[in-house]
């Protein structure tokens, strides 16, 4: 056999892909995605209470979350997966029983909170001060005035980076089989290799990369697609109709007898 | 016109007494004096920098002044709750500050619903009759991207209204506007300021001052230097200062 045709049937074998293929789609694309989506709605939780923090004019608040952030954004992901997986495992054993899945979604948002709290942190710090002024000046408190004006506005501006992060997760989500995963917990990367183990052919593992791909392509796509809509959404168009008001000041705003007096050109 | 446009609440006198502020070194405010009569409109003019726009913030407590006092009606507001102080002042930006990532409507009936607790069916109504007197039903549903710089003025003060004020401050409306757009929001202050509301308006529309105004202040490092009738300040200025000012922007 020529080296040319090995290499084709160390990736490219597709019985080896098709005894796969139904362990990956019933057991690893729907572990895969329980764990991407848990740790993006805590990660994302936990983002924005980091971002609070980071804000925030107590420096009780602000040094925690600027240690936490460089700590879990400092580490390496597989570290910090090992490092609660294994290191939290007596607790989890309490709450969960030996069940490292739980553990791995924690690992993955603590991971994921300290990237998305710096990107909403990022957002809400880049929304102008005059926005808080106005929600103030209407008699909002600072906490409703950043809930209802200014945090929507700056999570609005970082939606594609926050996409991103979404497909590191994605990513990341591989490194869970560090912990030991039991056959129906793993994940697509885990099921890969497991086949690629067995039969010392790479095809499954090749599979396993295209469900990822057919994952994270299309939240590539959509960033851009987020980015485009946001940028020609902040665009300026005047309406051609606008008359200054002057079609209403003294007239529909007022009775006659209470009209402003007639004045002189302002300019 | 004062039931539709003040609603049910009643116009107050304001003063200001003996206010200071500084921001570390820069001694913004001192001492500045303001007397304003119920329904009166005081125009507050001066050079950049000369705290006018600080004292309209203090008047609200956007920003707390380091002495003196804030009376609406005779009565301190400074122990008062400053957000509860706020829904009686409103105010009206240069820049307008709308809230970009909603609509007209839903920027006027936000405060009203989340604040005064209002129904959204009560909110939208109150909103709707505000944008109608603005002259900008139309504009409801628009974001305020796609409005005009003097049409989303008109909404703001609209948004500010529905909250049914006592006092107006308005902090040079229409110095962010293009010259054609800026009779059309002098002309909803003007009417404003007919209705008989308190109203406390930083400008350098020197027109507007002296035709809409009952009383003008001249302000000069943080401090009212002059103070009276537009005629008197206009006509018969005693400080040098104003004097010199007045030959500047005149």
């Amino acid at each position: 056999m020529d080296p040319l045709s090995t290499l084709w049937e160390t990736f490219f074998d597709w019985d080896s892909m098709r005894e796969a293929l139904p362990d990956m789609l019933t057991v690893g694309l729907p572990n895969t995605l329980i764990l991407a989506v848990s740790a993006a709605l805590l990660g994302s939780l936990l983002g924005m209470l980091l971002a609070i923090a980071g804000i925030s004019r107590s420096r009780w608040l602000r040094w925690p979350a600027r240690v936490y952030t460089d700590i879990f954004r400092g580490l390496p992901a597989a570290a910090t997966i090992l490092l609660i997986g294994v290191g939290l495992a007596p607790l989890g054993m309490e709450v969960w029983g030996p069940n490292p899945y739980p553990l791995g979604i924690l690992a993955l948002s603590l991971i994921a909170a300290a990237y998305i709290g710096e990107i909403f942190r990022a957002g809400i710090q880049s929304v102008e001060a005059a926005q808080l002024e106005g929600a103030r000046a209407l008699g909002f408190s600072w906490g409703e005035a950043m809930r209802l004006v200014i945090v929507p506005q700056g999570v609005r501006r970082v939606l594609p980076a926050w996409v991103n992060q979404l497909i590191a997760l994605i990513k990341d989500s591989s490194l869970v089989y560090f912990l030991g995963l039991l056959a129906s917990q793993r994940e697509l990367f885990r099921i890969g290799q497991d086949y690629a183990a067995n039969t010392g052919n790479q095809s499954a593992l090749l599979l396993a990369g295209l469900f990822y791909l057919a994952l994270t392509v299309p939240l590539t796509h959509a960033v851009n697609w987020i980015d485009r809509r946001l940028r020609q959404g902040r665009a300026v168009t005047v309406d051609p109709d606008d008359d200054g008001g002057l079609a209403v000041a003294g007239q529909v705003a007022l009775p006659p007898e209470t009209a402003a007096p007639q004045r002189e050109d302002q300019r | 016109m004062t039931t539709t446009t003040t609603g049910t609440t009643t116009s107050v006198s304001l003063g200001v007494r003996d206010v200071h502020l500084a921001f570390g070194a820069n001694r913004v405010l001192r001492g500045a004096e303001l007397d304003v009569a119920r329904g009166a409109t005081a125009c507050v003019i001066g050079p950049s920098g000369s705290g006018k726009s600080t004292l309209l913030r203090t008047i609200n407590r956007l920003i707390e002044p380091d002495s003196g006092d804030v009376l609406l009606d005779g009565r301190s507001v400074l122990r008062d709750d400053p957000d509860a102080l706020r829904q009686r002042v409103g105010m009206v930006f240069q820049q307008f500050n709308l809230f970009p990532h909603m609509t007209v409507l839903r920027n006027i009936t936000l405060a009203l619903r989340k604040i005064r607790k209002l129904s959204e069916d009560e909110a939208m109504q109150v909103a709707r009759t505000q944008l109608d007197l603005v002259g900008l039903a139309a504009k409801a549903d628009s974001r305020p991207a796609h409005l005009s710089g003097g049409q989303q003025q008109r909404v703001a003060i609209a948004r500010a209204l529905a909250l049914q004020p006592q006092v107006m401050l308005f902090d040079e409306a229409t110095s962010a506007l293009d010259p054609e757009l800026v009779k059309g929001v002098l002309g909803v202050m003007a009417d404003l300021s007919a209705a008989g509301m308190t109203m406390v308006v930083v400008t350098h529309e020197m027109g507007f001052a002296r035709e809409v105004a009952d009383m003008v202040a001249f302000m000069d490092h943080g401090v009212v230097l002059e103070a009276g009738e537009p005629a008197a300040i206009f006509e018969s200025p005693e400080h040098p200062r104003l004097r010199r000012f007045l030959a500047q922007v005149l």
